[in-house]
């Protein structure tokens, strides 16, 4: 790829649909009539958490993928994003919540997110490799032990409940299909953002940076302040991520941000592909479906339902061990194999 | 070091490109590095002679500041630099090309020379993608010219033949407004061909740009340089015109390993 994309020079209007390739207007097309043919459970637990887990795992695709930087702290720093969306806004805590209206309360949460997540990745840029996951792990783990033990701010064990989300414009974001698009917005610009950016000169440093550091730094890059930028950037993106996951459950307590979860982040990055910004949605929807239905799979084979965790463990084991991408691997193996002719193994002419 | 930016400068416009004085490293107690103390004035083209274990690539490193030296320190154009990051010395003008290619294989040669150029201007943070006549993206692809890269703009790095990678290592340390180059034994492992195109870009390069270069071939050394230091267990040994040194006995001894350098 050039560092300008030739094909932007493309003159069309912008509302043309004909210039999108059909695979992606298919997809659109699907996901935009989803909420009009799948039931409300679908719609909001499958759908929207899918939405919701794979942006906070884009933020770990960005740092990981391109700047190769594995950050445990992603979810921790959703967590934080939707700990504030309560203790600025309303939750049934009124002790601790300020009440404020959700316009002051949401920005203010993504604002305290990203520094909170900005700090830590200030920790966890001197180290690498995987000093960079101990200490992001010991973050998360240590910020989950404050929500547990605080009570003045965080209320402890049980956390804030009845966090919703709002309603404006005469539209209840609370309800199913209201929040599925706002959740698909959100994912759709994450996605938009992170590919833009990764061409942008911040995103190509960053790669720079990934493929060797000290080169960037012999070329007059601050390598430090890149991967700083980069967690503030990415901190971003969980957060905003942290703001919608609170108001899908309407609560949110330290079992949210405890290291089982951020743990399933980097499952869900991993298994998707961090190669592409596309794998950490495709990851979600797996994470997703498996987490939701490996149980009831189990129970009409006759087994016992206690097993699911290990069926969802080896659904993520085998698209590991066929693919060091994860999904995206998979399928890029996929489609290089239906383009070589299958008796010669020669490339085909498209 | 609590100095004043007016001390740091020299009063002067006509400084030396580079001032080393009592320039050590240590590593442990291996002293790679041992009191150097060496000018090279503006727009001088200095080689660096030695053989291996001589401490050339650890001088290239002090003064680029991968590795900051124990003691001494590294004035550049007047400046003392002896305290400042890689990137601060580089953002003043200083290249320099690492011995094995040290390139960023993820991506084209194009982004690599437009890193390069983004490097030392504005903007390193910014999240707008450049516009297709972007000064930047058309300065990167003249110095992809300049090196005879054109048709491999859009290779990935990790694709290109060694020779090629050679080649963007010379475009990476031209781009910006380069002052002074430190180039590491550019010539190592060229064919014939590509040591006579290199030694023609780098006769041809601008006069205002000095440089270093540390190459074994003394052919290709005294082709390109004014001035050379040999250098010997971290220790100058040396220092003189290419026609003294090359006659000077005790270098062919040390360097040409006696019985070679009797032409």
């Amino acid at each position: 790829m050039a560092v300008t994309d030739e094909r932007e020079a493309f003159q069309s209007p912008w509302w043309d649909v004909s210039r999108i390739p059909l695979h992606l207007f298919v997809v659109g097309v699907v996901l935009l009539i989803i909420p009009l043919i799948a039931n409300d459970f679908i719609v909001r637990q499958i759908f929207s958490y899918a939405f919701i887990l794979g942006t906070i795992a884009l933020s770990l695709m960005f740092l990981a993928g391109y700047g190769n930087m594995v950050s445990l702290v992603q979810m921790t720093v959703a967590g934080v994003a939707a700990y504030m969306t309560a203790i600025f806004g309303t939750s049934a805590i009124d002790t601790i919540s300020l009440g404020w209206p959700w316009w002051v309360a949401v920005p203010l949460a993504i604002i305290v997110a990203t520094i909170f997540g900005t700090l830590s990745g200030a920790l966890a840029v001197r180290t690498e490799g995987i000093y960079t996951i101990m200490i992001t792990l010991a973050i998360a783990a240590a910020m989950f032990y404050l929500v547990r033990q605080n009570y003045t701010l965080f209320n402890g064990f049980s956390g804030l409940n009845q966090v919703n989300a709002p309603v404006f414009w005469g539209v209840n974001w609370r309800d199913p299909a209201p929040f599925y698009y706002l959740s698909l917005l959100i994912a759709a610009l994450a996605y938009g953002l992170v590919r833009y950016v990764s061409r942008a000169p911040f995103g190509l440093a960053l790669q720079g940076v990934r493929d060797n550091a000290r080169r960037m730094a012999a070329l007059g890059f601050n390598v430090t302040a890149h991967r700083i930028a980069a967690y503030a950037f990415a901190s971003f993106i969980a957060g905003t991520a942290g703001v919608l996951l609170v108001w899908l459950n309407g609560q949110v307590s330290p079992g949210t941000i405890a290291v089982g979860p951020a743990i399933d982040i980097l499952i869900i990055a991993v298994v998707g592909g961090i190669s592409h910004p596309i794998g950490p949605f495709l990851g979600a929807i797996l994470y997703v479906l498996l987490r939701t239905f490996a149980l009831d799979v189990l129970v009409s084979l006759g087994l016992s339902g206690e097993r699911f965790q290990l069926l969802i463990g080896l659904g993520f084991l085998a698209v590991v061990f066929f693919s060091s991408d994860g999904l995206l691997g998979l399928w890029s193996r996929f489609r290089e194999r239906a383009r070589r002719d299958p008796v010669t193994g020669e490339r085909r002419e498209e | 070091m609590a100095e004043t930016v007016a001390s740091r400068l020299s009063a002067t416009g006509t400084a030396n490109a580079l001032e080393l004085r009592g320039v050590s490293r240590f590593f442990g107690a291996l002293a790679a590095l041992q009191d150097i103390t060496m000018t090279v004035a503006p727009g001088e083209r200095r080689a660096v002679l030695g053989s291996n274990g001589a401490g050339k690539t650890t001088l290239f490193n002090c003064i680029t500041g991968d590795f900051p030296p124990t003691a001494g320190s590294i004035r550049l154009f007047g400046e003392d630099v002896t305290e400042f990051p890689p990137y601060e010395r580089i953002r003043r003008g200083l290249r320099r090309t690492y011995q094995i290619s040290l390139l960023f294989t993820g991506l084209s040669v194009e982004d690599n020379v437009y890193l390069a150029c983004r490097g030392v201007s504005r903007g390193r943070f910014s999240l707008l993608r450049p516009r297709r006549d972007d000064a930047l993206v058309t300065t990167a692809r003249d110095l992809i010219e300049a090196v005879h890269l054109t048709p491999a703009r859009e290779t990935l790095v990790a694709n290109l033949s060694y020779g090629q990678q050679r080649q963007l290592e010379i475009a990476l340390a031209l781009a910006g407004a380069p002052r002074f180059i430190l180039f590491d034994e550019p010539a190592a492992g060229l064919s014939p061909t590509e040591r006579r195109e290199l030694i023609e870009i780098l006769t041809s390069l601008p006069d205002h740009i000095g440089y270093m270069i540390i190459e074994h071939d003394m052919d290709v050394a005294l082709r390109v340089a004014e001035k050379v230091t040999m250098m010997h267990n971290g220790k100058i040994f040396k220092e003189g015109l290419p026609q003294e040194i090359e006659e000077d006995e005790e270098v062919q001894q040390l360097y040409l390993g006696g019985g070679h350098g009797g032409h």
